[in-house]
C-alpha cells in the first residue's frame, strides 16, 4: 500500500513500498516525470527516490491536500512499465581493496560488527562468497541503475541489475563513522555509493572510484555545466582496475583531461524486469563496443 | 568594505537559501532564522533576501570602511558601536572607521546582521548562502575568519534614515525551554504507539552536537513495531529503504537519540524519520541552545498553515510599519 505523508507544510513524501524494488523505482521515476511535465506553479523541488519519491511545494500556491490527490491520481495513470527512460551508460573505474579505505577502515573497526575481519572479508562471507575476489568479481559482473541521488550533492545510490536471489546485501556500520575519504566506494543496504567529498559514513567501504563525481572547480568536461556527475536512471557499469590504471587516470584527473566513457542509451524498464541477466549483457556490449 | 578583525566563533554569509536543487542532494543552507534575517534587511531598506551575516552564540569585531545602515536582529548577542551599546532591531548608523562588536549571548544563539546593500559575494546556483560542506556560496565557501574583507553591494538607492524600530511585539522572545511544533508522520508507522506519545511527552535535551548541520537530542529510547526488514533496507529496526528527507524532518538512528536536520543536513539516508518541524518554527529551533530543553508539540497540517499565515501577516506588518 502506498504511503502519502506530509512532511511538515512544505513537503510530501510518498513511500510506494517499504523494500527496495525495480517496479517502486520505475513507478516513482514515471510519477514524478509526469508531475514534470505538468509545471504547475508552487512546486519547488521533485525528488525521486529509491521506492518512494519527495516533493516540496508553497502550500501558498497548492494546498497539501490538493497535491496529495494529484499525486494520487498520477500513481493510478502512469504507464511506467511502457515508458522510455533516456539514459547514459557510464563505465566508473574503482581501485577495489585501495590502501586508503583499507586504512580508515581499520581505524574505525570498534564500529564495525566484525572487527577482526575487513569490510571486503565480512561482505563476502555474508553474502556466501568464498573470497573478496569472488564478491568483487560480482559487483562488477553486471551493472546498476542510479536509483537515487542525495545524501550530499551529487551522492548515487546505485542499484544492481541482477535478480534479487543475486543481489548482494550488506548492513551498514553498528555507529556510523564519523570520517569517511573522498571518492570512497561503499556499499550498505542493497546499495553502492560514491561518496563524492570526505565526510561522516556508515557504508561498508570497498575501494576507492579514480574520477571525481563531484567538481567544485568545474575543471574537467563532465563537470562543465554541473558541479554533479550522477544522474537519476543512469547506468553505472563499476570497473575493477589496478593501481597502475588507478594512478594514470588521478593524473588525467588532476590535468583536467579526464572524460567519462559514456553512451547514450534508452530502454524500458519492462526490458530490465523480464530478463536481468540479457539487459546488463546488452548494456556492457554497447558501452564497450 | 567590512573588514573582520575578530570573525567569532560561526560567522557566515547566509540569504535565504540556494532552494530547487534538492534532487540533486543540495540542501538550502541560508538563513536558519528566516524571520531574524529578512526583518533586518527591511530594517535597512535591502529586499528581505539579500545576503547577510548569521552570527553564532559568540559574535565577530568588524570594522567598517565606509559609512552605511546597519541592522541587528535574532538572538540576544548585545552589538557595541565603538564599545557603545547598540540597539538590536533597529536601523543603525556606522561612520568609517567604526567598529561593531558583541558581547556575550544572553538569549537564543544566532544573531543577524544586514548592511545597506547586502554582502557582495558571488551567486552560486541562485544564492550566496555559505555551505562549508562541499565548500560552495559565502566567502570562498567557509566561515569568516581574522583578516577577510567582505565587500558590499552598492547598487542601493532606497532612502532609509537611521533610528527605524518595529513594534516590540513583533520582535521574538526566546526562553530557554522551547515548544517545538511539528506535523507527526513519514515513517512514524514505524514507531509503537508508546513511543509515539513518549516522543511527544519528553523533555528533549539538546546535546553539545547543535550546529546548521543539525540538532541532536537526549531524553528517551524509542521502539519499533517489529517486522522483518525489507529488503535493501538494512538490518537495524530503525532501517529504511534509503529515501529523501525532508527539511526539519527527525530522526532516530537506532531507536537513541534523535537528530532533527536543518539547513545543512543530508538531504536523504536509510534511517527513519518521525516527524517534521513546521517551516515557521524552524525559525525558532535556529534559537535553541546547546543544553537547553525542547518539547515536540504535534500540530496537524492546517495548523501548520494557520502558523505559516501568521508568519506572513507578521512580515507584511513589518513592511507597512517601515513603508
Amino acid at each position: 500500500m502506498t504511503r502519502y505523508e506530509y512532511g511538515g507544510d512544505e513537503f510530501i513524501f510518498v513511500e510506494l513500498s517499504e523494500e527496495m524494488t525495480l517496479q517502486a523505482n520505475f513507478k516513482a521515476k514515471a510519477i514524478t516525470e509526469e508531475l514534470r511535465k505538468r509545471d504547475l506553479t508552487g512546486i519547488v523541488d521533485i525528488c525521486p527516490g529509491n521506492a518512494s519519491y519527495m516533493i516540496r511545494f508553497m502550500p501558498e500556491d497548492i494546498h497539501p491536500d490538493e497535491l496529495i490527490e494529484l499525486l494520487k491520481q498520477l500513481e493510478e495513470e502512469v504507464s511506467w512499465k511502457e515508458m522510455t527512460i533516456q539514459s547514459r551508460i557510464v563505465d566508473v573505474p574503482i581501485f577495489f581493496d585501495d590502501p586508503w579505505t583499507h586504512e580508515v577502515l581499520m581505524r574505525f573497526r570498534d564500529n564495525h560488527q566484525d572487527p577482526e575481519s575487513t569490510d571486503l572479508d565480512y561482505a563476502a562471507r555474508i553474502n556466501g562468497y568464498d573470497s573478496k575476489e569472488e564478491l568483487i568479481k560480482a559487483m562488477t559482473d553486471a551493472p546498476y541503475l542510479v536509483s537515487m541521488i542525495g545524501f550530499v550533492p551529487g551522492l548515487p545510490w546505485c542499484y544492481q541489475m541482477v535478480p534479487q536471489d543475486r543481489q548482494i546485501e550488506v548492513p551498514k556500520y553498528v555507529r556510523p563513522r564519523t570520517f569517511t575519504p573522498e571518492r570512497a566506494f561503499g556499499f550498505g543496504g542493497a546499495f553502492a555509493v560514491i561518496y563524492p567529498v570526505e565526510g561522516a559514513g556508515g557504508y561498508q567501504l570497498f575501494g576507492t572510484a579514480a574520477a571525481p563525481i563531484f567538481e567544485n572547480e568545474q575543471k574537467n568536461k563532465d563537470f562543465k555545466d554541473e558541479i554533479t556527475f550522477p544522474r537519476q536512471g543512469d547506468i553505472f557499469r563499476y570497473r575493477s582496475i589496478t593501481r597502475e590504471e588507478y594512478d594514470e587516470i588521478r593524473e588525467k584527473v588532476e590535468a583536467g583531461q579526464f572524460e567519462y566513457l559514456i553512451k547514450d542509451f534508452s530502454y524500458k524498464p519492462q526490458d530490465v524486469l523480464e530478463d536481468p541477466d540479457a539487459f546488463s549483457e546488452d548494456v556492457i556490449r554497447r558501452l564497450y563496443k | 568594505m567590512i573588514k573582520v578583525i575578530q570573525p567569532g566563533l560561526q560567522t557566515t554569509v547566509q540569504d535565504l537559501g540556494r532552494i530547487g536543487h534538492y534532487e540533486v542532494g543540495m540542501p538550502p543552507s541560508g538563513a536558519m532564522d528566516t524571520y531574524a534575517l529578512k526583518v533586518s534587511n527591511l530594517l535597512v531598506g535591502n529586499d528581505e533576501d539579500a545576503a547577510g551575516l548569521e552570527i553564532t552564540y559568540m559574535g565577530p569585531k568588524l570594522k567598517f570602511e565606509a559609512d552605511t545602515l546597519i541592522a541587528i536582529t535574532g538572538g540576544e548577542i548585545p552589538p557595541k558601536i565603538n564599545d557603545e551599546p547598540a540597539g538590536m532591531w533597529e536601523t543603525l548608523s556606522v561612520k568609517a572607521g567604526d567598529v561593531l562588536s558583541f558581547d556575550f549571548v544572553k538569549s537564543g544563539a544566532r544573531a543577524y546582521l544586514a548592511v545597506q546593500g547586502g554582502i557582495d559575494v558571488p551567486e552560486i546556483m541562485g544564492s550566496r548562502s555559505t555551505y562549508t560542506l562541499i565548500g560552495i556560496g559565502g566567502l570562498e565557501g567557509r566561515a569568516l575568519k581574522e583578516d577577510d574583507e567582505l565587500k558590499i553591494a552598492s547598487d542601493k538607492n532606497v532612502n532609509v534614515k537611521a533610528g527605524r524600530k518595529i513594534d516590540e511585539d513583533l520582535i521574538p522572545k526566546y526562553s530557554k525551554e522551547h515548544d517545538i511544533r511539528v506535523v507527526m508522520g513519514l515513517c512514524s508507522y514505524r514507531l509503537t504507539e508508546e513511543s509515539k506519545d513518549e516522543f511527544l511527552s519528553t523533555e528533549w535535551q539538546v546535546t553539545p552536537d547543535a550546529n546548521r548541520v543539525g540538532y541532536r537530542f537526549k531524553g528517551a529510547k524509542m521502539d519499533f513495531v517489529e517486522r522483518e526488514q525489507p529488503f535493501g533496507a538494512g538490518s537495524d529496526p530503525s532501517n529504511v529503504t534509503d529515501q529523501g528527507y525532508p527539511i526539519g524532518s527527525i530522526q532516530i538512528p537506532g531507536g537513541i537519540e534523535p537528530i532533527a536536520l536543518l539547513n545543512d543536513a543530508v538531504t536523504g539516508g536509510g534511517y527513519v524519520t518521525v516527524a517534521t518541524i513546521i517551516s515557521t518554527d524552524l525559525d525558532r529551533m535556529a534559537q535553541v541552545k546547546s543544553g537547553e530543553k525542547v518539547k515536540f508539540v504535534a500540530v496537524d497540517i492546517e495548523e501548520s498553515l494557520k502558523a505559516r499565515k501568521e508568519m506572513k501577516d507578521k512580515l507584511d506588518e513589518i513592511r507597512k510599519q517601515l513603508a
